[in-house]
């Protein structure tokens, strides 16, 4: 099978759909891979990468002539009706972004085609299909972006620092939404210095949010704001009106604002008002990866950087554009993820059955086949921490629910329970009974020295035990093997036994048994405090 | 019996009862000592000194030595030393295992010395006899399995047969006839008799018991071979060894007690049970756990590891097969020379002995400050960023905590999977001894890092050093 990496036609577009490195693994997977000559100059991967990772090096007609182009945006439809995915062979399967809802004349022109299309951005945010999720890798890469952007406007520092020359107060930056792209710039301010407040309407972020050691602001009115597929719903007039009222207040006191609000398949909330923007000290940075939606603050305007009442409004909507190589790498990796789950190169094709590709299936031979049908259960909140992306962060601890066996661990040392105590107690009476039997009851036979011995023995052995049980419960549990080793040694006192039986002057069966215990015994003996000393002289602070 | 006069039978006895005393002493002292690190060789001293106290005493009582005895106890001494200093760390389970069966042949000997050398006359002797000669062959013959089961010379798995709780009681039974019979004519036969059923006994109850619980066994073993010798006490009317055999009796029985409850079940239940075989499988839940299993490359690992604060490893007893100890300690300094702290969490159960894990990393020259119990450092878990899983599998297992069905369930566990980044080196996808699924292979954070665990360690190792 083919697959063709096509050079992207936006002139403001750096990414390409796939590295190097992902051109080498779907090469391994079994595709051939005509990557298109230039397609990644913008991500400054030159074609020689490209064809030293065994991709072929193809025009513009071949690499669209393959059996599956992969590329990063949606196709592009000009003003003059020319339509850049006319260039697909019939048949053929496109992967990009296509944001279907938003874009239905390009879905037609490409229905026209009977083009087979999968819209990454339509991927089921389900456990599984976190290595394919696109929308999550750019997500991270954008909210990275945002703050390096915002920082780039501020005119101060981070971090907060003490110099000769007087003290700089640390900015505060505050981030609204705690999706991935929140969580990531959350991770980047912290990163560099900054005081860090979240506000999320979704309450199961806040951990979350304090694990990447930002502070977790809420209005106190109950009301969850968990939608469908880890994604916020929208809210009631109270809850937004307590909202607005705490970003007034925070409106005065922070320095950089950074808003990724977004609800699936409407326009991106108004947050950040006007008012807002007025409120905030000359010299703040509003960064607001809603821009393409339409902005969470009024005064964004898409594509642009604009400054009002002092204040910089930054509503690029080409982050992660602006960092296409990690982000081709990335992207390709969720395509070649996505072409495997389909089959990879020798076994690919449209699987129905597969949850991923019926989700992310928009045109099947030119059939509209969106939207998928509601998926039969959707996973609770799925954070993308796909290898490389959110730097070991953006994963909550998650917490089982109910009990956790580890708090109800009991320490090692109990006091003695009152079970033990009354029968010991009792066995205590019993003793003492038999012993007055024994010693001033009838049977004549009864009492003779071997009785006594046997009581003597008795206790003596009893008291042992007491003194073993209390002694070893305080051997640290890091000693344990030592202490087997060293009560293995010990227990060669069998040795006496041994000797006693082979000291009775001959050298009978009697005294050749007795010796072959003593040999046992003292290997015993000698074996079980060397190796202990062996092991002890091991442990070393 | 002796040629001595009275008085000095007097004064030999009052003599070495003087030195048993202070034998006695020694030993607990000695066990005392290795409550603490600081004080631990220390201990074995105290019980060496003990040990020679109580051997040059007993050759002061009036007997007459056979000249070949004392080169016997050499003999066996350098035996001993030779096996102590050739034993690797690893092989330690072996190692203790054998030598609880050297303490149970030795009492078995001993037994029959006395039985042969003139027929033990007062009933009580006999019975002590008896009883000496039994528990010693069960030690022995259930030792000699769990050292071959160890070793792996026989399987791991518990054999299990219909009627083996029945077939048990038989046994029981049928010594006790054969004590009775013993008791009433001092009788050859009945002894052996009564030797060879303690011995099929011993190696029905260990075989019957599964890999995984192998440090209960091995404590259990421990704790038998003190009872043996407290059983010879009485039979030699010896306080010195009926209070060492007591001491060495409620260790094990304690270390025992200190294994179930790390797995949160009854003795009963790891002696009878055939834990392993017949578990239900997890029906309750949804069978198999949801989501996927994710990998990770050592270079990816280095790179993850340079950028975090906290690191915890998770050792198992994978580690120990694959002596994997020393590479993990490289690991180690490399991490803590780039300022990260690095620390060990070590579950009562992990390896096949208790304390096995810690014994391994002191082999190795981890600190023994940085490596601490389940109980001190399981709340350390969400502030930690990556823990590394090494061929541990049940005691990380998340369905212990949430998954009634699971055969575990309620055991506690290291909670590895609240921390943010979980690595598990395993060699391969198959199950831990507990026959168990585990979900933490398949929960979010959790990367798995295959291939054998030295391999797989030294990898990592490589890379960090490439930077």
């Amino acid at each position: 099978m083919k697959l063709g990496i096509v050079k992207e036609a936006r002139p403001d577009e750096r990414r390409v759909a796939a590295s190097p490195s992902a051109v080498g693994r779907l090469v391994k997977s079994g595709w051939t891979v005509l990557v298109e000559r230039g397609a990644g100059a913008g991500a400054s991967f030159p074609d020689a990468l490209y064809e030293a990772a065994g991709a072929t090096l193809a025009s513009t007609a071949e690499a669209w002539g393959a059996d599956v182009v992969a590329k990063v945006r949606p196709p592009v439809l000009r003003p003059d009706g020319s339509f850049e995915g006319d260039q697909l062979r019939e048949g053929a399967t496109l992967i990009s972004f296509l944001f279907p809802g938003q874009n239905p004349s390009i879905v037609e022109r490409l229905a026209a085609t009977k083009a087979t299309a999968i819209a990454v951005d339509c991927i089921p945010r389900i456990s599984r299909a976190q290595k394919v999720d696109a929308l999550s890798s750019m997500a991270n890469i954008a909210g990275y972006r945002a703050v390096v952007e915002g920082a780039n406007r501020f005119g101060s520092f981070f971090t907060g620092q003490y110099t000769a020359a007087g003290k700089v107060p640390p900015a505060k930056v505050l981030v609204i939404g705690a999706g991935v792209a929140g969580l990531a710039a959350i991770a980047a301010a912290k990163g560099l210095g900054a005081i860090v407040r979240a506000f999320d309407v979704r309450p199961s972020v806040a951990d979350q949010i304090r694990s990447l050691g930002g502070e977790f602001l809420t209005v106190q009115i109950a009301e969850s704001g968990e939608g469908h597929g880890g994604y916020a719903k929208e809210m009631s007039k109270e809850f937004v009106h307590a909202e607005m009222e705490l970003f007034r207040q925070q409106a005065k006191d922070v320095n950089i604002v950074i808003t990724t609000a977004l609800i699936p398949g409407k326009p991106a909330p108004k947050l950040w008002t006007a008012e807002m923007v007025s409120m905030m000290k000359p010299g703040s940075v509003v960064v607001d990866l809603a821009a393409e939606q339409g902005g969470n603050c009024e005064l964004t305007r898409a594509g642009e950087e604009v400054v009002e009442h002092g204040v910089t409004i930054i509503g690029y909507t080409d982050l992660a554009s602006r960092m296409a190589n990690v982000a081709s790498d990335l992207y390709g990796t969720n395509v070649w993820h996505l072409l495997d789950e389909m089959g990879g190169g020798a076994n690919y094709r449209v699987d129905l059955d597969n949850d991923i590709v019926r989700g992310a299936l928009v045109l099947e031979r030119g059939e509209l086949r969106w939207p998928p049908p509601p998926p039969k259960k959707v996973e609770p909140e799925v954070k993308a921490s796909r290898e490389g992306q959110l730097p070991a962060t953006a994963v909550a601890p998650l917490v089982p629910k109910g009990k956790a066996p580890g708090d109800a661990h009991v320490p090692a040392l109990a006091p003695p329970s009152l079970t033990t105590g009354i029968l010991m107690t009792a066995l205590g009476v019993i003793a003492m009974g038999a012993w007055m039997y024994l010693r001033y009851g009838q049977p004549e036979g009864l009492v003779a020295g071997d009785s006594v011995a046997l009581l003597q023995h008795l206790t003596v052995f009893v008291l042992a035990v007491f003194v073993g049980w209390q002694v070893v419960w305080n051997v640290t549990p890091a000693l344990h093997t030592p202490l087997m080793s060293v009560t293995n040694a010990i227990s060669g006192i069998i040795v006496v036994g041994g000797l006693i039986g082979g000291s009775r002057g001959g050298l009978g069966t009697a005294e050749l048994v007795a010796m072959a215990a003593t040999l046992f015994a003292s290997i015993n003996i000698a074996g079980g405090f060397l190796v202990t000393r062996r092991m002890l002289a091991m442990f070393r602070k | 019996m002796s040629p001595m006069h009275g008085a000095d039978v007097l004064r030999s006895t009052f003599l070495s009862n003087a030195a048993f005393l202070a034998a006695a002493t020694l030993f607990i002292l000695s066990l005392r000592g290795l409550s603490s690190q600081q004080t631990a060789r220390r201990g074995n001293l105290y019980g060496i000194i003990g040990m020679a106290i109580a051997v040059l005493a007993t050759l002061t009582l009036p007997l007459h030595p056979h000249p070949l005895l004392l080169g016997t106890i050499g003999l066996g001494a350098g035996l001993g030393a030779v096996m102590a200093a050739r034993v690797g760390m690893t092989q330690m389970p072996e190692l203790v295992a054998l030598l609880h069966s050297f303490v149970g042949l030795a009492a078995v000997l001993v037994g029959y010395s006395i039985q042969l050398d003139a027929d033990p006359d007062p009933l009580k002797t006999r019975i002590e006899v008896y009883v000496d000669v039994w528990i010693a062959a069960l030690t022995f013959t259930g030792s000699i399995l769990a050292f071959l089961k160890l070793r792996g010379s026989v399987s791991g798995k518990p054999l299990l047969f219909p009627g083996r709780h029945l077939f048990n009681l038989l046994m029981l039974v049928s010594s006790i006839a054969c004590a009775v019979l013993y008791a009433g004519g001092a009788e050859l036969g009945p002894l052996v008799a009564g030797t060879a059923i303690a011995s099929v006994l011993g190696v029905h109850l260990v075989a019957a018991i599964g890999g995984a619980d192998m440090p209960v066994v091995v404590s259990m073993l421990n704790s038998y071979s003190g009872w043996t010798a407290a059983a010879a006490g009485f039979m030699l009317g010896n306080d010195l060894l009926i209070v060492t055999g007591a001491l060495v009796g409620s260790s094990g029985a304690i270390l025992s007690y200190i294994m179930c409850r790390a797995m949160n079940r009854s003795i009963w239940n790891v002696i009878f049970g055939g834990f392993g075989a017949e578990a239900p499988r997890s029906s309750a839940g949804a069978g198999k756990p949801q989501g996927e299993v994710l990998d990770i490359d050592h270079a990816a690992l280095a790179e993850r590891l340079l950028q975090a604060k906290s690191v915890i490893v998770v050792p198992g007893y994978g580690m120990a097969v694959a002596r994997a100890q020393h590479a993990v300690r490289e690991l180690t300094e490399i991490l803590r020379g780039h300022g990260i702290a690095v620390r060990f969490a070590i579950h009562p159960v992990a390896g096949r002995l208790p304390g096995h894990m810690n014994v391994l990393l002191a082999e190795a020259n981890v600190p023994y400050d940085i490596v601490l119990e389940m109980d001190e450092i399981n709340a350390d878990f969400p502030a930690t960023d990556i823990v590394i899983v090494i061929g541990a599998n049940d005691i990380v297992n998340p369905g212990a905590e949430d998954d009634a069905g699971s055969p575990i369930y309620g055991m506690p566990v290291l909670q590895v999977w609240k921390s943010k980044l979980v690595v598990v080196n395993k060699r391969g996808r198959a199950t831990g001894y507990a026959g168990v699924d585990n979900p933490l292979f398949y929960k979010p954070v959790t990367r798995m890092l295959f291939g054998d665990a030295r391999d797989a360690v030294e990898k990592v190792v490589t890379a960090l050093r490439s930077r």
